[in-house]
């Protein structure tokens, strides 16, 4: 789960990393007052979406008066902010965070991440700050120091020295990475994150460190037992199918094709894209029905799926292990009929109980076109498909 | 002898609730020895005609149980697996999907120098065709013989295993090693074992977008592999940034796509099926002596 630069920043000063003084804003009147209410010289207002490349994006500004605050908060208010990361549709900006300004001496790179291939947890650190990391790594990769950390030990002094010392900062200020470092630490930890990324980490004029952005994304797997991380979730920022989608336990990912999909089990799913492109067609999205895929479910992801005005064939892939094909089936038919499902649907059932269920969906008189194998069903799929078109 | 399980395994489960009931008892119609369960607070009881024991010690001292398969609920599965290792189990697969990656992660690190063998978790478990299923696989699409399979899906492995069998190329195992971003046995540990393996003759591995472990596969196989290795790589064209189903499915900064990892398979000498509906038909091609 992502959260806002406004409530990372809240969390971050929580566990003793030092951040600017800011406010949030939904006016530009609150933007006007927010500004008025910190009194430092130069302010700065930044867009808050889930999404980075702001700046180039026109999403944030400097103020030097609370006026000026307010005038590039109406600028930025309501604006559709395009990105690199926003996706072609953009996001539209509903909030800004007011911040003070810093004097800025040099930018670096922070950040803590789970290492997968080394099955650690790795602290990043780059010269290069305000930069995309994946960039520096690829032009500049001497330029990134990478310390591994015993999750079951925790974070020790050597590994923040060799980050400090290895970033250039003087003894003065390796003391004070001590508690930076260790904050972020302890918050990543504590609050089960999967990413806490400093980006950039000032080194003022007067030579202490502050993080001028803070990104903070969480493990979903965790949010049980973090009820204030959950909490900060803002359903604004998801696509509006993908929440509908969690609340019924779905995993669904939209995309731009024309052939609807069901599927159980994740690989199976992501085959199954690949199967109707390799047929020539294209998925309009991802659904993995899960494990306990039943009747009620089945009419669940069909609403999903047609909710989609690009649908014009569905293609339903099921390989019976713990789900059985004749309760898929049963969902079938009473969802095509419930919903009175108008697009061509091609059903391809395997595994467990599939010639019963096979048998439900020929003695249904709606138009099922069977398939019996994963490249057939494709196939069937993409022509429908076209023949809708 | 095929890899990990067979017909001497000892198999506790772990979590006596609905789904482990009901796997329980599919194992044991399959003729794999399940010999206990585990359910705290159930000490004593008799489910499905196994004993069930409040411990995974005392079930192993009761039993002599050597497997277990975990079905325990996120928030304690990892308590669970390292129960496992210390009370002396060498296989345990664990099927529970949803675990904090940072629980698995200290877990892992715990099982450093511990000889338990973790398979998954997020995984649909073990099965050595007509010998034992350890998890969730509907062994009855499985059937003996010399391909080893090894894959981070669980559905995509009953299909690439049922276009084998109905080729009539058989299996020597079949693993599921799951979906999460920290797993226990990887694929290069399942490759090291099917090499090692005199009945396995070929190898069919299944990967996904994200992370780097099909790459890291790819090198073991150019060092290591005498065996002919045959792969399919699902997520050919997921969007980036976005989690496909699997906590461990995602391309993120640019890394983990599967075009990378067919590229480096395909220099080690893989041969990689583009489309998810030849896989049977790739090994039958790239291992003709084993098609039935």
């Amino acid at each position: 789960m992502n959260i806002h630069e406004y409530q990372a920043k809240a969390l971050l000063r929580d566990f003793g990393v030092a951040v600017p003084e800011g406010r949030l804003a939904t006016t530009p009147a609150e933007a006007e007052e927010a500004a008025r209410a910190l009194g430092s010289k130069v302010m700065v207002v930044k867009a808050q979406v889930h999404a980075g490349g702001r700046g180039k994006a026109g999403g944030i500004k400097l103020a030097k008066s609370p006026s000026e605050a307010k005038q590039v908060a109406s600028e930025i208010l309501g604006m559709t902010l395009h990105s690199p990361q926003t996706g072609p549709e953009g996001k539209v900006v509903r909030k800004v965070y007011v911040e003070e300004g810093s004097a800025i001496a040099d930018e670096l790179y922070l950040a803590i991440v789970l290492d997968r291939a080394a099955e650690e947890l790795a602290i990043i650190a780059s010269t290069e700050g305000g930069m995309e990391i994946e960039e520096v790594a690829e032009r500049s990769p001497e330029k990134i120091v990478t310390v591994h950390v015993d999750p079951n030990l925790g974070i020790q002094g050597y590994h923040v020295r060799r980050v400090g010392f290895g970033l250039g900062l003087t003894a003065d200020q390796v003391k004070q990475l001590d508690a930076f470092l260790g904050g972020l630490y302890r918050l990543f930890v504590a609050k089960d994150a999967s990413l806490a990324e400093i980006n950039p980490l000032v080194v003022t004029e007067e030579g202490d460190l502050v993080a001028l952005d803070g990104k903070l994304n969480f493990d979903d797997n965790a949010l049980y037992r973090h009820p204030d991380i959950a909490a900060l979730h803002d359903p604004e920022e998801e696509d509006p199918r993908e929440l509908e989608a969690k609340k019924i336990d779905l995993a669904y990912v939209g995309l731009d094709g024309d052939i609807g999909c069901m599927v159980n089990g994740a690989g199976l799913a992501m085959a199954t894209l690949d199967m109707i492109q390799v047929c020539g067609g294209s998925p309009a999205n991802f659904l993995d029905a899960g494990g306990g895929a039943d009747k009620e479910k089945v009419k669940e992801a069909f609403k999903l799926i047609l909710r989609d005005p690009n649908v014009k064939a569905i293609l339903v892939n099921i390989f019976g292990g713990i789900v059985r094909c004749d309760l898929i089936a049963e969902g079938v038919v009473a969802a095509a009929d419930e919903l009175s499902v108008q697009v061509p649907l091609v059903v391809r059932l395997q595994g467990t109980n599939a010639a019963e269920g096979r048998a439900i969906l020929a003695k249904s008189d709606l138009n099922i076109t069977p398939a019996e194998t994963l490249g057939e069903a494709g196939e069937k799929a993409v022509a429908a498909a076209r023949s809708a078109a | 002898m095929t890899i990990l399980c067979d017909k001497n395994t000892k198999l506790l489960v772990q979590g006596m609730g609905r789904m482990g009931q009901f796997h329980a008892k599919l194992s044991i119609e399959y003729g794999t020895q399940v010999v206990g369960g585990v359910a705290p607070g159930k000490g004593g009881q008799t489910i499905e005609g196994i004993p069930v024991f409040d411990t995974v010690y005392e079930a192993v001292r009761e039993t002599g149980a050597d497997a277990s398969v975990i079905f325990v609920p996120p928030p304690g599965a990892a308590d669970a697996i390292l129960e496992a290792a210390d009370a002396g189990i060498v296989l345990a697969a664990c099927i529970t999907e949803g675990i904090p990656a940072l629980d698995m992660l200290r877990a892992k690190h715990s099982l450093r120098g511990n000889p338990m063998r973790l398979i998954g978790p997020n995984c649909p478990g073990v099965v050595t065709p007509g010998q034992c299923r350890i998890g969730i696989m509907p062994a009855q699409i499985t059937r003996p013989g010399p391909v080893g399979v090894v894959s981070r899906s669980g559905t995509l492995t009953y299909e690439a295993v049922d276009q084998l069998s109905r080729l009539g190329i058989g299996q020597s195992t079949c693993v599921g090693i799951g979906g999460d971003p920290v797993i226990g046995t990887t694929f290069t540990d399942a490759l090291a074992l099917f090499e090692a393996d005199p009945e396995t003759k070929a190898v069919v591995m299944i990967g996904e977008i994200g992370g780097n472990a099909e790459e890291t596969a790819a090198e073991y196989v150019k060092q290591h592999m005498s065996k002919p290795v045959v792969a399919f790589i699902a997520g050919q064209n997921a969007p980036p940034g976005k989690r496909m189903g699997h906590a461990g499915a995602i391309i993120a900064g640019g890394k983990g796509r599967a075009s990378d990892k067919i590229a480096a398979l395909e220099a080690a000498g893989v041969a990689v099926s583009r489309s998810p509906a030849e896989i049977g038909e790739t090994l039958a091609k790239h291992a003709p002596s084993l098609a039935g």
